[in-house]
């Protein structure tokens, strides 16, 4: 077996977000090349983002990404308030905290319940699910009211779910003015479907230990997609704000995006890596509920970056739940600036993992911008998993099957070819 | 009343384009809510966020989201017409080109740092909305599209395929 030639050739993955395809050349039964092609074409956003209102460019950015656009949002509006030295209040900075937990619910939904799901049940869709089955009944009624109600606390928050309108340099423009009980009754409802899929992913999923750095941002005191200092699993801590002193950029021919690497090397960053890095941060009724399931972590198995974004959307869960109880809200103005120039960095963990945005303002208006988002970082190390992969399979299955396979790992990692494309490396040549 | 099982279902394609598949995201949350009435009318012969599976040489809708940017999907979204009955653009991109249509109006300075991408992956000369490509026979705008002229137009087209409408205000 070991003088196999082989050539994978995946036009078009399906179920992920966007557009992307595979190359792998295997050669005596060794892999000798692996492209990850990320097809989707730019749409230059970087270039599109010099000389919009610094107050405007959130909105414009959002449309990078329909799934992360409020991650967009967020990381561009803070990029925005650091360099026009905007110090926002505590009750927006909850206000976020509940957006992006909503983001967290809804999009990790969308990945683990209808792009990996029919991976675990061995069917091509939910769509298929059969409703005569119980498990498979089940498990499609928990998909459709988990993600439905990430989307409820995303709109009373801000709004929207996709693009959000409340969300403004400074602070919101509304508050939520209704009464959040029946949101509290929702979010607690689904708690057991969660943890239900989070034991459904243990039991059933596949596994492949490649160990590779784990980076993520890390709370300075609780557990934070916001604020905090990037963490690496090589226990090096760096300021937000020296980001693209330690990430550097890789220009990949075949691929219209660009790939990442940390002190020359690949690296993962997603839920799985807050969960290496941050595990003892979580919830503590997440924590009490997943006792057993924590001690897997820190782990080394990208599969688990499905279990880790389970848990994640217990923790928001549990956060949101807790910070809707325990706050009134109350009107109040956003916070203005006296300045109308500066540069600013803005870094959140988005669903997928680090999101990067660096902007440099002149009389109000973004002069340069800078975008560096997770699927990109991910891509160098997406590439050497797929690699192992093959090679660990190439002797006991066969070509289909090994493509089946790749697919389910490329799932994992939950890429966003949207956000991962139109972008272009521009020159910083502003100090 | 329980709605009535059909015997043909509508075929219906998913596609989408250069976007941000906003309107994807927008009509994954509408299937959530509407997904058993949806399932009884509609069979999702491609859609590459939900299935693996291409089995279609025919479409009965083709729905299209994103503006179209490169030569290679100007002959795509052809075929895509050629296989259809109905095309719907769905979203602001595939309506009205922006915002993917952002190079268009690009400075000779902007132009040229992108020069190099356009010529590597062969970019057509400029980003263009559907209908100047294809006839289009619905539209819904919106950035993400509107979800109500969306569930309207829906039903509109299960009535024209002999379907019963999908109750909206249950």
């Amino acid at each position: 077996m070991h003088d196999i030639d082989l050539d994978i050739n995946l036009m078009e993955i399906s179920k992920i977000e966007g557009h992307a395809g595979l190359e792998v050349e295997i050669r005596q039964g060794k892999v000798k090349d692996v492209r990850f092609k990320i097809q989707e074409y730019k749409r230059f956003y970087t270039q599109g983002m010099s000389g919009k209102k610094a107050e405007i460019l959130p909105q414009f950015v959002s449309r990078i990404c329909g799934t992360c656009s409020n991650a967009h949002l967020l990381a561009s509006t803070e990029a925005i308030e650091n360099a026009l030295g905007i110090h926002i209040t505590d009750q927006s900075k909850l206000l976020r905290r509940l957006m992006i937990n909503g983001l967290m619910i809804r999009d990790h939904a969308l990945h683990l319940y209808i792009f990996s799901l029919p991976d675990i049940f061995e069917l091509d869709s939910l769509i298929d699910f059969d409703e005569t089955d119980p498990l498979q009944n089940q498990f499609l009624h928990d998909a459709l009211e988990v993600k439905a109600i990430g989307n409820d606390l995303q709109v009373y928050i801000a709004g929207r779910s996709v693009h959000a309108l409340f969300i403004a340099v400074g602070g919101f423009t509304q508050i939520p003015k209704t009464d959040p009980t029946s949101l509290i009754k929702k979010l607690e409802s689904i708690r057991s479907a969660v943890i239900r899929l989070i034991n459904l992913l243990i039991e059933k999923q596949v596994k492949l230990n490649h160990p590779t750095t784990y980076v993520a941002l890390r709370g300075l005191n609780n557990w934070s997609f916001l604020d905090g200092n990037i963490i690496t699993s090589r226990k090096e801590t760096i300021e937000e704000s020296k980001f693209r002193e330690h990430f550097e950029n890789v220009v990949i021919p075949y691929s219209q995006a660009t790939g990442y690497t940390y002190q020359g090397q690949s690296y993962m960053v997603g839920a799985l890596s807050r969960l290496n890095i941050n595990y003892d941060q979580l919830h503590s009724r997440t924590k009490n509920d997943l006792v057993n399931v924590l001690s897997l972590f820190p782990s080394t198995d990208v599969f688990m970056n499905n279990v880790a974004q389970a848990i994640e959307m217990l923790h928001c869960i549990d956060d949101s739940i807790d910070i809707l109880s325990n706050t009134h809200f109350v009107e109040e103005e956003r916070v203005k600036s006296t300045q109308n120039e500066g540069i600013g960095i803005g870094v959140i963990e988005a669903p997928r993992g680090l999101l990067f945005y660096k902007v440099s303002i002149l009389e109000g208006s973004v002069v340069k911008g800078q975008v560096v988002v997770p699927t990109g970082q991910n891509q160098i190390n997406i590439e050497k998993d797929i690699g192992k992969l093959v090679e660990d399979n190439l002797e006991t299955m066969n070509q289909a099957e090994i493509e089946y396979e790749i697919e389910k790992l490329i799932r994992a990692y939950d890429p966003c070819i949207s956000c991962a494309s139109h972008f272009l490396k521009v020159k910083w040549n502003i100090k | 009343m329980e709605s009535p099982t059909y015997n043909t279902k509508i075929k219906v394609g998913m596609f989408t384009f250069s976007c941000c598949e906003d309107s994807s995201i927008m009509f994954t949350i509408l299937l959530g809510k509407y997904f058993f009435e949806w399932k009884k009318r509609i069979d999702f012969v491609e859609a590459r966020m939900l299935r693996r599976n291409r089995t279609a040489s025919q479409f009965d809708v083709a729905f299209v989201e994103g503006a179209i940017t490169a030569d290679e999907q100007i002959q795509r979204l052809k075929k895509i017409r050629s296989m259809s009955k109905l095309i719907v653009a769905i979203g602001s991109c595939a309506c009205t080109g922006m915002p993917a249509a952002i190079r268009n109006d690009f400075s000779s300075k902007q132009k040229q740092e992108i020069e190099f991408i356009l010529d590597r992956f062969q970019y057509a000369d400029k980003v263009r909305k559907i209908d100047e490509i294809v006839k289009v026979d619905k539209y819904i705008p919106g950035c993400p599209m509107n979800t109500d002229v969306f569930l309207k137009s829906l039903n509109e087209i299960f009535v024209q395929f002999g379907l019963t409408p999908v109750d909206l205000n249950k």
